[in-house]
């Protein structure tokens, strides 16, 4: 295998990659740019929508499981995305730093109640036929470049994601309530927005969403109590590197923290390549301290 | 509050006599694991103050302990060979001599002097990076709990020269001392005691001083202190860099009673347990951290042994109920108690007003 079909296949790699942080990492920017909040949960969410499409592809057998896993996980996280937000981060909602050790410890339960509920070890499903193939270039310059479906499907979800999330936002009513309390949260609940109502519509989506990337990690790799911890800390950096609560922002800084993730494996092992994708954040913060796109705000402390 | 403080006040001289008397009184499991909580609780004390204080939270204390414990681990395995030998793991992964960084630690004042060296020089160059740019808050959060991350994944993966996921472990002797010896033993729990107190007091008297008074400050309204003209990174910085030295001390004197240093102590989670202890005593108090540390880490040991599956939710009960019904911990409630029992003493009064807003400015 020469240069090129190497490089191609890590890029396509880290295009994966991304989408999977951009599926971990839009509910944390969402909720954030809204809440100013970061729900440390958020990785069980992730968690949660893998047990579940596990819970369905062994009620539902059949190549369309996955159809059915995808709605119930986005549901099923939602619905504990809105028992946490309720019951925990609504309460500490002036206190960010609070919340965030808070709900360190929603996660430490919900990790320790997957682990009684479904072990430790952890489950798979198996992809569907129509998933677990590779597709295989055998001439012209990229020729030995192989790409799994699954990786390819991954891509395609994290794109419809995006593509429903910015019509959601850009075209129905509450993509408008969420814009003007995002701008301006005193004058939107001035203007009589319920911004109590929006934030908890926000957290739900966000949770869902994680659930979403849960069925799609389910594909790659076995559902463990721990899945979401592997996910949950590049998925932090990408909401820092992307700015606030911006969702072109978040999208960007996703492509750019997978294509350094997947790109130095070319040179270095794993790990190594973890703390690269570290150090390249706290560099570009030494640029751009508001992240990728900086949101214009008159607050001084925002 | 005058009234009920100089009985606040004197009540460490107690605590500290205590402490000193303990290896007489307990039994010698109990000691082992006093000395390690003490130990622990060098590393809180340095918490109250980048957290309590300045406001920082950090989510990557486990990164300075662990430099700090290994380090001296390093040192360790060296002291325990001949000249020319390299430690066993090393030998079991494939490698044939001892990496250059391991070099100095042959000597022991080098490894001493690194213990507060190595972490204080990595968390001031980290903090002058991160704070320069105004990067606060949750953001600097989770960017401590990446650098946590990172430090755990680097130790497992580089097996050949860390010892990888068991750590270092298997000393037998510092500076020709015996670790077997009951002498060695009930000298390094005093020598932890000691170093308790110094940080206590230290950090008292930092807290009382303009220094403190910046950080209280920088903490409640950091741009209201930059238009008053001060800048306050330096602060912040020098701020952190001691809570990290602190806790590099603390690790090497867990490390000395544990007996051992290995990923595990280092990681995101040992991390944010760290925050846990000090938010329990009272993230303002610094008897207060060392009361949580000691109660945290004595309650996981009892509860971990007796029903092993249940830590697990307690420590998350603990998290929730903490942060959202005694934000300022056991230490808070108590010094409302004392303030209760004495209604009519004008300091009182005062106190109650202020001190619930002074974080809310």
């Amino acid at each position: 295998m020469g240069e090129l079909p190497l490089i191609a296949g890590q890029v396509f790699n880290g295009f994966s990659v991304a989408s999977l942080f951009v599926l971990a990492a839009l509910g944390l920017a969402l909720s954030f740019g809204l809440m100013r909040v970061i729900n440390m949960a958020h990785g069980e969410m992730l968690m949660l929508g893998g047990y579940l499409a596990y819970l369905v592809f062994l009620a539902v057998p059949g190549p369309l499981a996955i159809f059915v896993a995808m709605p119930v996980a986005f549901a099923g996280a939602a619905l504990v995305g809105a028992v946490l937000e309720t019951t925990v981060i609504r309460r500490l909602a002036a206190r960010p730093l609070d919340t965030l050790l808070a709900t360190w410890g929603v996660s430490l339960i919900l990790q320790q109640a997957a682990r009684n509920i479904f072990g430790a070890i952890g489950v798979g499903v198996t992809a569907p036929a129509w998933l677990d193939h590779t597709i295989a270039i055998t001439n012209g310059p990229l020729a030995g470049l192989t790409i799994p479906a699954t990786r390819i499907f991954i891509v395609a979800v994290a794109v419809a994601v995006l593509g429903a999330l910015s019509l959601l936002l850009a075209r129905t009513r509450i993509g408008l309530l969420v814009r003007a309390v995002n701008q301006d949260r005193e004058m939107a609940a001035a203007s009589g927005i319920n911004v109590r109502q929006v934030d908890l519509a926000v957290f739900c989506l966000g949770a869902g969403i994680a659930g979403l990337a849960g069925v799609v990690l389910a594909l790659l790799g076995p559902v463990t109590p721990n899945v979401g911890q592997s996910y949950i800390v590049p998925a932090f950096l990408v909401v820092i590197l992307g700015g606030l609560g911006s969702l072109v922002g978040t999208m960007t800084a996703a492509v750019l923290a997978g294509l350094v993730s997947a790109l130095s494996q070319i040179f270095v092992d794993v790990s190594s390549s973890q703390v690269l994708v570290l150090l390249f954040v706290v560099l570009f913060l030494q640029f751009r301290p508001q992240g990728v796109i900086a949101v214009r705000s008159r607050a001084l402390d925002g | 509050m005058t009234a009920a403080r100089p009985l606040l006040r004197h009540i460490w001289v107690v605590f500290l006599l205590l402490a000193a008397v303990a290896p007489w009184i307990v039994s010698p499991y109990e000691l082992s694991l006093l000395g390690r909580f003490l130990a622990l609780s060098i590393l809180a004390l340095g918490l109250v103050l980048v957290w309590g204080e300045a406001g920082i939270l950090t989510l990557g204390q486990g990164v300075f302990f662990g430099l700090g414990g290994y380090v001296l681990a390093m040192h360790l395995k060296l002291a325990a060979l001949t000249p020319g030998e390299i430690p066993d793991f090393m030998t079991w992964s494939g490698r044939s001599e001892l990496p250059w960084w391991w070099q100095p630690f042959t000597s022991p004042s080098v490894a001493l002097a690194a213990v507060i060296v190595v972490p204080g020089v990595c968390a001031a160059l980290f903090a002058w990076a991160v704070f320069r740019r105004r990067v606060v808050g949750v953001y600097f959060a989770l960017i401590t709990q990446a650098l946590a991350l990172c430090f755990a994944t680097l130790l497992v993966s580089q097996q050949e020269s860390t010892g990888g996921f068991n750590g270092l472990t298997d000393f037998s002797t510092l500076l020709g001392f015996d670790f077997a010896a009951k002498g060695t033993v009930w000298t390094l729990y005093w020598i932890t005691v000691a170093f308790v107190t110094l940080a206590f007091l230290g950090l008292r008297w930092l807290m009382r001083s303009r220094f403190g008074t910046m950080l209280r400050a920088t903490r409640d309204g950091e741009n209201r202190v930059r238009f008053l003209g001060h800048n306050p990174t330096p602060y912040k910085v020098v701020a952190f860099t001691i809570s990290a030295m602190l806790a590099g001390i603390g690790g090497a004197l867990f490390t000395l009673h544990a007996g051992v240093v290995s990923p595990a102590l280092v990681g995101v989670v040992p991390s944010i347990e760290m925050v846990i202890w000090v938010a329990v005593g009272g993230r303002g108090s610094l008897w207060g951290a060392i009361a949580g540390t000691l109660l945290v880490n004595f309650a996981k040991d009892e509860i971990s042994s007796a029903l092993p599956d249940a830590w697990l939710y307690v420590l998350g009960l603990v998290f929730i109920l903490v942060v959202t019904l005694m934000p300022r911990g056991v230490a808070g409630v108590i010094e409302d108690a004392f303030r209760r029992l004495r209604p009519g003493s004008p300091g009182g009064k005062v106190a109650a007003v202020t001190s619930p807003a002074g974080g809310a400015l």
